[in-house]
């Protein structure tokens, strides 16, 4: 009996519910295929993502390797320009550079000697015209068409993005004006690197952006400013969406609490005795850094970046896939250049509020998998996101999951689902 | 028995009692082991040897680390777990104009109430000690991690 034609009209990938980015199928973060797909339109689509700091790199030859997606790649400094190509040989696939920084004046790889210049063009092959006559390359190879694979790559105020995209707009033009902005805002001088690690969690990549991008969690999930009563007064705050809706700003003024070094010095052993009011609180101690008073400011860069001012605690995160079901955060921690000792010993003491070990969130290193783990077996049912209303318009309030439905307007329209 | 001894075995009582009490979940008596102005922090290897001083954890004084304990009982939320240290090595690495500079090798096994096990931390104490004729206290404590990575979430001290 003849095969029966398999049929022609394909069953879209996801059923994603009627109501739109108000709701989220459980399946997108759990589907192998869907994971494969983000890889091709998302991390090699039409975006830039964010590879390290001009900073991380200061010198003629530097390089630090970092991940788009999946993929490894190389960040070097050439003299002057920053050149960003995916890690790997271009003879059998080796990783190029074994290193996460380092210094190069060619890249030359271990397994068989191929070199490369920094520009990615092929310069070397260990022999090259073989022993005695014997072997080698054929006359004919051309070396011009095995260099290596080299990404499109833009500078703003010396953060690196790059991108596999041809098309993709100009990184100014793509960020849009208010994106920009708020990233010159906070490059304004010479950065000072205060150093960095990484936090692996037990959820899909997209669980913890959309916690990022919800204000709305953020006293729920985090108890520690309401427990300690500490001063929380908003005096003003907005969750702003960019238009793609993929990147946003969660910013808001609080008072700052300038006099806490006096309550600590006059208060420590009373305060000790009472369960409800910290010991000390130098953690807060902050100060007014930027003219226009916004003391908070979390910035979304689609797909997975993060350009954090929590008061005086700076830092940038790079949320990276490791597969459908795990993913790492990478923190990177920095001052200005000409921070004084004591600046520098705030933001210190400040950072205990971030990273895996945070006051304020650790919470989000666990959430994703409380999420994960409960959703296993039910890939057609979906997430409500209707705090603030259904579109992704800007808030005035920051109780709001504006900010998550552009998210999922942007994925959609990359993923053309 | 040499001073130098009596010194060594000073130190490694103070690093045992200082475990014992994290892992038997002891925490409010965490401070007790630190000088009124102790500085406490959890860091990376790759922080250390490259001069950065972010870290995990970074206390200055009994008051902040009161106050992180304070915090995981009353505030933070995660996953209850205990931990196991593993200690060995316990060495005088020199004298420094404040104190005795010790290192001691550390390993930290980290079991969620499922049952799950893990290496959650290996690394590296170095430690600035006081001693004085009745104890021994930490007057800086910096708990280097080989890994750059913490699984998950980071919550009680090491």
């Amino acid at each position: 009996m003849p095969a029966i034609p398999r049929t022609t009209v394909e069953e879209p990938l996801v059923h994603w519910p009627e109501l739109g980015v108000c709701r989220v199928p459980y399946q997108v973060f759990m589907d192998q295929a869907l994971y494969d797909l983000e890889q091709q339109r998302i991390f090699r689509g039409d975006a830039w993502h964010w590879v390290g700091l001009e900073a991380e790199t200061p010198n003629a030859g530097d390089f630090k390797t970092n991940y788009i997606g999946d993929t490894p790649v190389v960040m070097i400094r050439d003299t002057q320009t920053m050149k960003v190509f995916v890690n790997r040989c271009a003879h059998r696939g080796a990783t190029l550079c074994i290193d996460s920084r380092g210094n190069k004046s060619n890249f030359t790889c271990i397994y068989h000697n191929w070199s490369y210049d920094l520009d990615g063009n092929l310069q070397g092959v260990a022999f090259r015209h073989g022993v005695r006559g014997q072997g080698g390359l054929p006359p004919d190879f051309d070396f011009a068409a095995h260099h290596l694979h080299r990404l499109r790559v833009e500078v703003l105020n010396g953060l690196v993005f790059a991108t596999f995209s041809a098309h993709v707009a100009p990184l100014r033009a793509w960020l849009g004006e208010r994106m920009t902005q708020h990233i010159e805002r906070l490059f304004c001088r010479p950065v000072r690197l205060l150093g960095s690690y990484t936090q692996y969690m037990h959820n899909n990549w997209k669980l913890y952006v959309e916690n990022v991008k919800d204000a709305y969690h953020a006293s729920l999930l985090h108890l520690f400013f309401t427990t300690f009563k500490l001063n929380r007064l908003s005096m003003e705050g907005a969750v702003d969406v960019s238009d793609s809706g993929g990147h946003h700003i969660s910013w808001s003024k609080m008072a700052s609490d300038e006099s806490t070094g006096t309550e600590y010095e006059q208060g420590t052993l009373r305060a000790m005795q009472d369960d409800f009011r910290l010991a000390d609180r130098r953690f807060l101690q902050t100060w007014t850094e930027f003219p226009d008073g916004v003391t908070h400011a979390l910035q979304t860069v689609f797909p997975n970046f993060v350009v954090q001012q929590i008061q005086n605690s700076l830092a940038l995160r790079l949320m990276v896939p490791k597969g459908v079901g795990a993913c790492e955060l990478q923190w990177l921690l920095f001052g200005y250049a000409d921070d004084t000792p004591e600046q520098t010993e705030r933001r210190l003491l400040q950072s205990n509020l971030i990273g895996p070990a945070g006051f304020v969130s650790m919470e989000d290193g666990v959430v994703g998998s409380f999420i994960q783990r409960a959703i296993a077996r039910d890939a057609d049912q979906a997430a409500v996101l209707e705090m603030g209303g259904r579109d992704i318009e800007r808030r005035g309030s920051r109780v709001s999951e504006a900010a998550v439905r552009g998210f999922w307007q942007a994925y959609r329209t990359m993923m053309d689902l | 028995m040499t001073d130098h001894d009596d010194l060594v075995r000073r130190v490694e009582r103070l690093i045992a009692a200082y475990i014992g009490c994290i892992d038997q979940d002891d925490l409010e008596r965490w401070p007790t082991f630190f000088t009124e102005d102790g500085l406490y922090r959890i860091t990376t290897r790759d922080n250390y040897e490259r001069g950065m001083p972010a870290s995990f954890f970074y206390c200055s004084g009994r008051g902040m680390l009161h106050d992180r304990v304070l915090a995981l009982r009353r505030a933070n939320i995660y996953e209850p777990h205990y931990y196991r240290h593993l200690v060995s090595g316990t060495h005088l690495v020199g004298q420094e104009p404040t104190g005795w500079r010790f290192h001691t090798n550390f390993q930290v096994i980290r079991t969620m109430k499922t049952g799950e096990m893990t290496v959650f931390a290996v690394g590296l104490f170095n430690d600035l000690i006081v001693t004085s004729e009745t104890q021994a206290l930490f007057k800086e404590k910096t708990v280097v991690c080989d890994s750059s990575r913490v699984d998950t979430l980071l919550v009680i001290p090491i």
